[in-house]
């Protein structure tokens, strides 16, 4: 008898999403973001929310960070996830992410944290420290049971759960426990999934992480791209096929977001036909080889890393985004309201056309660009 | 009857009811008959016909101005078997009578599943917007040809000034997923290859010369062709290849896979002999294979060549039928470096074929088509190579089923030809066409206007395109790349769990 393997639907559902960073390196609590969370409630059905943030380990800045979750406090995957990354990692400290057992939140599960640096063995020495770490995160969220790295960068971390903005800040006590320059955040409104804390975003590879509003109509067709570059998509969310397009796009192809955005929601032809010659050649190149990672259906997504976090949406523009600025700080929401209400004054508001990236780089890394350009333009 | 001849015990295949109140006698129905069913009695004054010789094609219904005739299947039949159906009896019955082999034209018409007819739509519903093609732009364009894995792009902070390092493969745009495939002049009439090639220029896609070469007056349709260089190699010469948008190296058939082709020396008047570089009157045999291709390495060097002599300037397709061994030899012919790889399957058609071979050897393109896309993927290489599918495509849902499943784009034969006036009455073999499609006869051929022609083939592009627009729309999808591939908008109804796993979809409801 022939057994079928028939994997369930992937995930549905829409979302608020949030971004903010000080582009000056100045880190701030978790006040900010979830102020602004709490004004865009009705985006989410507190069946999941979650942050990211960026610089708020930096006594162990030159160590991975990771977030291991453990479903069901199974003691006997934490015991296994130990012996795991003692065997392949020199753990450094390790501990239980602290949090407040007065938090309105249902059933969480175990969170510890451990701050790693890579001990490569055999062939895998051939592998640079961020590929090491990608492969063996992938073998403990596929070989272990019960345990999930939600997040692996480093000097940066991940918190979700099942609940709203609030109250999943307030398990992690973010508002009180750590500091920032980047901040992304995300409630959702899943239509087909049941809570669960691993399904909460942001999704996160290495010190990337992906918030995403959206249903992506070309999910089958990016999908299967993507499995030619042996990602995987495991998880059946929208979500993890930007991540993993992005990690090749960006990390393994070095394409710049100012380009990848033009892959995702690229111009339509009828604005390319009249482009001058030269640019024409290019758009119309890269559509031809890139036509499978161009993401159709309604999307919003904030991506965040070391130094840059940057929003996007669809071409058609079928989920909102706005970015607003007030001196040194971005932000990139979907609601202009969730802006003001941290931030009643700003500098200037602007809302994206479709696949017009908004990006946020930190000084001293725009300022590392431009010393590369010169450089460039001196030696030729 | 003279001695020694046989008594032919075949039943006719259709009659022919004449109402004699609506009959004025005008003879239009003889003059229009080329198997010549219909003659005037002068005696009685009144129109007879042989319904022997009647092939059921459908030209005197249309052409009678007062809609006198109905000509309809035989009704007439053995005793009832479920084993020996009349089809077969007739069939044994030709061949005691001839001791040949029967042939047929046009595709296998058995009734094989027809998957598109077991495979559904997606469409958006509340989480997800569909899009109004009539608002929105929603576009069809499409790229054949090899594609890099990644581009290496110089950019220095600005989007108007960027380069692409990357070496990059020829590629061939065409304006919607809709190729014309294989038809030569000779086994068409030059109105109807013409016609073909105006429409392809017209709409801005691809005909498909066949392996009859191209003749030097519609040469300036070559930016619009795909050239064939078949194992008859009739017509390639430099300039022919090099007018060419795609050159397609022709190893097998749909129709008739592991079969050559004939045209019979009648057919190969003057103007066919030029343009096929053969002596007037002899016969255009095309062998079984290609006599220098015995191996996938030898298809390499042929690749090769015919790069060589185009400069690398034009992607070359490799186009096979559809049968078992498909995935296994389109990845071989992949990294024998063919751009584009073309599957003709089961139900594919042709002017003439075994009808022994064309309704039992093959299998159905949509599972050729599911197991070529997925083995190239699992290779790493889906890219390296466009997919062309063939056999039997009927509407525009066929279409779009078969880029959901994974095709670059469709090669259409039989559709434009019944968008020109064929009845599929499957007598193309016998060089008769009452419709001026499949025939060398210069009174026959000339029904066709090769202008009327090209109007209902650009019509038949356009409805279908429009069409292909609505249901992407209805998805959610507003460009066709995002649909390619796309499995997850395919649901299977009525099939059995091996279907649905070749096929690589879920059944409806899950």
């Amino acid at each position: 008898m022939r057994r079928r393997v028939v994997l369930p639907d992937k995930d549905h559902h829409a979302c608020g999403l949030f971004g903010v960073m000080d582009r000056s390196g100045k880190r701030f609590s978790g006040e900010m973001v979830v102020k602004a969370m709490k004004n865009m409630r009705v985006r989410g059905n507190g069946l999941g929310a979650g942050f990211a943030a960026y610089g708020i380990y930096p006594e162990y800045k030159d160590y991975y960070a990771l977030h291991v979750m453990y479903q069901d406090w199974d003691e006997e995957a934490k015991r296994e996830v130990d012996r795991f990354l003692d065997l392949n990692f020199d753990v450094v400290h390790t501990e239980e992410i602290p949090v407040n057992l007065e938090a309105r939140v249902s059933d969480p599960p175990l969170f510890w944290r451990y701050f790693v640096a890579p001990s490569k063995k055999g062939d895998e020495k051939k592998l640079s420290d961020d590929d090491y770490v990608v492969k063996k995160v992938m073998e403990i969220n596929t070989g272990i049971k019960n345990a999930y790295v939600i997040s692996s960068g480093k000097d940066m971390g991940v918190f979700k759960g099942v609940g709203f903005p609030e109250e999943i800040a307030e398990y992690f006590m973010l508002e009180s426990e750590y500091k920032g320059y980047i901040w992304v955040a995300h409630s959702r409104f899943p239509t087909n999934t049941p809570g669960w804390w691993g399904g909460a975003h942001p999704f996160c590879i290495l010190d990337w992480t992906v918030v995403h509003n959206g249903e992506i109509s070309s999910y089958g067709t990016n999908k299967r791209y993507l499995e030619m570059y042996g990602y995987y998509c495991t998880l059946l969310t929208d979500t993890e096929v930007m991540a993993y397009a992005v990690d090749l796009l960006m990390r393994k192809q070095g394409l710049p977001i100012e380009i990848v955005s033009k892959i995702f929601a690229s111009p339509m032809w009828d604005h390319i036909d009249i482009m001058d010659e030269k640019k024409k050649k290019f758009y119309t190149t890269l559509r031809m080889v890139y036509a499978p990672l161009l993401i159709n259906g309604p999307w919003t997504i904030i991506v965040a890393r070391h130094g840059e976090m940057f929003g996007i949406t669809d071409r058609i523009r079928l989920r909102p985004i706005t970015s607003g600025e007030k001196g040194d700080i971005l932000f990139i929401s979907s609601e202009e309201s969730a802006i003001r209400a941290v931030s009643p004054e700003l500098d200037s508001v602007f809302t994206p056309m479709g696949g017009e990236p908004v990006i946020g780089r930190l000084k001293k890394e725009e300022k590392k660009i431009e010393e590369k350009v010169s450089e460039v333009i001196e030696g030729a | 009857m003279l001695e020694g001849e046989i008594h032919s015990h075949l039943l006719p295949d259709f009659i022919i009811e004449r109402r004699e109140d609506r009959c004025i006698r005008c003879r239009v129905c003889e003059r229009q008959c080329g198997f010549n069913v219909h003659w005037y009695d002068e005696e009685t004054d009144s129109m007879k016909e042989d319904e022997m010789k009647c092939v059921g094609c459908q030209r005197c219904v249309v052409m009678c101005p007062t809609k006198a005739l109905i000509v309809k299947p035989y009704p007439g039949d053995y005793r009832a078997n479920a084993n020996w159906t009349k089809e077969r009896i007739l069939d044994l019955k030709k061949q005691a009578e001839t001791g040949g082999v029967l042939l047929t034209g046009t595709g296998n018409d058995k009734p094989f599943r027809i998957y598109w007819d077991h495979i559904v739509l997606n469409a958006s519903q509340v989480t997800n917007p569909s899009i109004d093609p009539l608002r929105e732009p929603m576009e069809l364009r499409t790229f054949l040809g090899r594609k890099p894995d990644k581009l290496e792009i110089e950019f220095n902070g600005d989007l108007d000034d960027v380069e692409i390092k990357t070496e990059l493969s020829p590629n061939v745009m065409i304006e919607t997923p809709i190729v014309f495939s294989a038809m030569s002049y000779g086994a068409i009439s030059y109105q109807a290859f013409k016609a073909l090639a105006m429409a392809a220029n017209e709409y801005g896609t691809l005909f498909n010369t066949g392996e009859g070469g191209l003749p030097r007056e519609l040469r300036k349709y070559g930016k619009n062709a795909i050239v064939q260089c078949a194992s008859g190699r009739f017509g390639v010469d430099p300039e022919y290849l090099n007018c060419a948008a795609v050159i397609e190296i022709k190893i097998g058939q749909g129709a008739k896979p592991g079969i050559g082709g004939h045209l019979p020396g009648e057919k190969v008047t003057e103007p066919i002999s030029i343009t096929r570089m053969i002596p007037e009157g002899t016969d255009a045999l095309s062998p079984a294979p290609q006599h220098d291709i015995y191996s996938i390495e030898d298809l390499s060097m042929l690749i090769y060549a015919l790069k060589e002599a185009t400069d690398y300037e034009k992607p070359v397709c490799v186009k096979i039928a559809a049968v078992h061994n498909a995935a296994a030899i389109a990845s071989g012919m992949v990294r024998a470096g063919a751009d584009i790889i073309a599957l003709d399957g089961l139900r594919g058609g042709t002017g003439a074929a075994p009808k022994i071979i064309r309704d039992n050897v093959g299998i159905p393109i949509e599972m050729a088509l599911a197991s070529v896309d997925q083995r190239l993927r699992e290779e790493g290489i889906r890219n390296k190579a466009s997919i062309l599918v063939a056999g039997g495509f009927r509407c525009s849902a066929d279409i779009v089923k078969a880029i959901a499943l994974g095709a670059d784009a469709v090669y259409i034969g039989t559709a434009a030809l019944v968008a020109m006036g064929c009845t599929l009455c499957q007598k193309c073999h016998t060089g008769i066409c009452n419709w001026g499609i499949c025939t060398q006869d210069p009174n026959l051929a000339k029904r066709l206007n090769p202008e009327i022609a090209k109007k209902r083939l650009v019509n038949l592009l356009r409805a279908w395109s429009l069409e292909i627009k609505e249901m992407l729309g209805g998805m959610g999808i507003n460009a066709i790349e995002s649909l390619r591939g796309n499995r997850e908008h395919l649901r299977g109804v009525g099939l059995e769990d091996w279907e649905l796993e070749v096929l690589g979809i879920k059944g409806a409801g899950e």
